[in-house]
């Protein structure tokens, strides 16, 4: 029973960094009808650059709060751009063709982000500065409540928080809202579509940069391919929620944490990678819209 | 009857003079290449199918190529049923076997995958190919992370072109004949319009797993191959970056040519060996920032691939024959 309690109290820690990167996956789709493969190297470049900068900052072994927010402040910055970047560069050209097209240039943007990383940082892990000290702050009954978990729960909520003012209290949140029910009616309405999805990509990539942080953070080895694996986790997160929703994608997120913790606890952790694309076939197979996602009938 | 086997019969015997001057001109570094070459041709045309005809996108295939290739590896080394001097039978044999175990997995990965579109079956076809490398990771008698080795070899270089050859026009020339077909038309129907397709009284589903299904076997079959010329497999050789491979040769020759993915294969397998050298040089490996930044810049400028729906013989037929 303690154990349960132990791995439910880590199942949600993993949980909620998976639901800061779902939530760019998801924010991206709702507005373009898009799976944005790149989110997951945007996450990537997020925990280099803040390994640089820790560097150049001389930071990188002095944990505090102070250090904290810098980086967390830097990884969003730089994630930020290289959203905005991906979007200008890659996307906006393709706004109009198949939908084809655009998945094999997001999958291209995401290659070379991966392998111009490896050119770029070189392949080999590198070591994540120390942001903040381990140690145990409640312990009890078996239980132990260290830190980082604490830290990385209340990041995390307070950047869902963010989002969830800024997407339901103002006025640019109901622009974004507008254009992703329909962008040709939010133009007619002085809405700037393309705008608008800028700025969705710069919200979306910050919040990985978040996720980044505190990643790197709790498993402090960072190579160009690490966003990889826990993109497409993050992914089967959004779509498990229901892809297009963002109260969907912190759920889903939380699910896919706690199911792989306890898949890693129980079983055995070979399966840890193969459990999210389990998950993935059987939501898809019996329940495409996912948990909160409205299925919609295509019209002709 | 004759007349059908006649273009397959002629490029047979071009592709043996090819493969003679080959044998005697060039080293075994060189062999090699061109062998791999030809199952990286099989892998881009089957894939050609799904992804090009029919417009599915589909991130799995070298699960499917790692099936036909563990098929093939446990088979020819525990399995003795023909005698030393008919091993070609058993070879061939063993091969249909492991394109068919390939397509029997397709169809099991097809029939519930198929009926999602776009973005979601390739992070499903995507998410079968994990599976299947997972599986295979945790299976023990297979060799598991070790790998599986000592797989025998097809002999000499030579005859091992020749099965290469003669496997590589049975691919085209069957899915060439495939596409003049009804089931053909049925294929192009469902991508240029799903919907439209469906009121014509096409089983858009029937028919994507049916394509499925072909382009699976022949990855089976690609795979078998390459077990053989390699005669080393392990899990690590089917990741997801070899499925990207073939993806990239289809896009990149155009999606619904066969020989835009035969050149386009030529081209990809060929680049990284003719950039070696530089490799050496630089001590980065370029070869990947360079494709992926040739997939995009191919999807902004020229979305269609190189020779995009034409056929070699049709580009000759527009451009060459007309001016004389």
């Amino acid at each position: 029973m303690q154990d349960f309690v132990q791995h439910l109290i880590n199942g949600i820690s993993l949980g909620s960094i998976y639901a800061l990167i779902a939530l760019g996956y998801t924010m991206v789709y709702g507005i373009l009808k898009m799976i944005n493969f790149a989110h997951s190297d945007v996450y990537m470049v997020g925990a280099f650059a803040s390994y640089y900068v820790a560097r150049w900052l001389g930071i990188d072994s002095n944990p505090s709060i102070g250090t904290l927010i810098i980086l967390l402040l830097t990884s969003m910055f730089f994630c930020s751009l290289l959203g905005l970047l991906i979007e200008r560069l890659a996307y906006r050209p393709l706004r109009n063709s198949p939908k084809l097209n655009i998945l094999i240039t997001a999958i291209g943007v995401s290659l070379f982000l991966e392998y111009g990383g490896q050119v770029v940082f070189g392949a080999d892990p590198k070591v994540f500065p120390d942001v903040m000290k381990d140690f145990v702050l409640f312990s009890g009954a078996g239980i132990e409540l260290t830190s980082f978990d604490i830290t990385v729960l209340i990041v995390s909520i307070l950047a869902m928080f963010a989002l969830d003012f800024l997407i339901y209290k103002t006025k640019l949140g109901k622009a974004m809202r507008a254009v992703s029910s329909n962008p040709s009616v939010a133009s007619l309405m002085g809405v700037n579509p393309d705008r608008i999805i800028s700025f969705t990509f710069i919200v979306g990539s910050a919040l990985a940069g978040v996720g980044s942080v505190l990643v790197g953070m709790k498993y402090p080895k960072i190579d160009p391919l690490m966003g990889m694996m826990i993109g497409l986790k993050a992914f089967v997160a959004a779509v498990l929620g229901g892809i297009g929703s963002i109260s969907g994608a912190v759920l889903g997120a939380l699910i896919m944490g706690l199911s792989e913790e306890m898949v890693v606890a129980y079983l055995s952790s070979t399966y840890r990678d193969a459990l999210a694309f389990g998950i993935l076939i059987v939501i898809l197979i019996f329940k495409p819209a996912g948990i909160l996602g409205k299925y919609s009938v295509e019209k002709v | 009857m004759f007349k059908a086997f006649k273009n397959p019969t002629l490029a047979l015997i071009g592709l043996a003079i090819f493969g003679l001057g080959i044998n005697f001109g060039f080293n075994d570094y060189i062999q090699l290449t061109v062998l791999f070459i030809m199952v990286n041709c099989i892998l881009a045309m089957s894939l050609n199918l799904v992804n090009g005809y029919t417009g599915q996108f589909s991130l799995g295939h070298a699960g499917f190529m790692a099936i036909g290739s563990y098929f093939t590896a446990y088979s020819s080394t525990h399995w003795n049923i023909f005698p030393a001097n008919l091993q070609f039978i058993s070879a061939f044999l063993f091969i249909v076997g492991g394109g068919l175990l390939a397509a029997i997995a397709g169809f099991i990965v097809g029939l519930p995958s198929l009926r999602l579109k776009g973005d979601y079956l390739a992070i499903v076809t995507l998410g079968f190919g994990e599976i299947i490398r997972v599986a295979l990771l945790n299976m023990d008698f297979l060799g598991g992370p070790r790998g599986y080795a000592n797989i025998p070899s097809l002999g000499s270089f030579l005859s091992s072109y020749l099965f290469a050859s003669l496997w590589i026009l049975i691919c085209l020339f069957t899915i060439w004949r495939v596409m003049q077909s009804s089931y053909g038309r049925g294929f192009l129907s469902v991508r240029e319009d799903e919907i439209a397709a469906e009121s014509m009284g096409v089983d858009t589903t029937k028919m994507k797993v049916r394509a499925f299904v072909m382009s699976s076997f022949f990855a089976g079959i690609a795979g078998s191959l390459f077990a053989h010329f390699t005669s080393f497999i392990n899990p690590s050789s089917f990741t997801y970056l070899q499925s990207i491979n073939a993806v990239i040769m289809v896009v990149l020759g155009g999606m619904g040519s066969l020989s835009g993915s035969i050149v386009a294969a030529i081209f990809i397998t060929a680049f990284p060996e003719i950039l070696r050298p530089l490799q050496e040089l630089t001590h980065v490996d370029l070869r990947m920032v360079i494709y992926s930044l040739t997939l995009i810049l191919m999807m902004i400028l020229r979305p269609k691939g190189i020779f995009g729906e034409l056929e070699i013989t049709d580009v000759w037929r527009k451009y060459v024959r007309r001016s004389a």
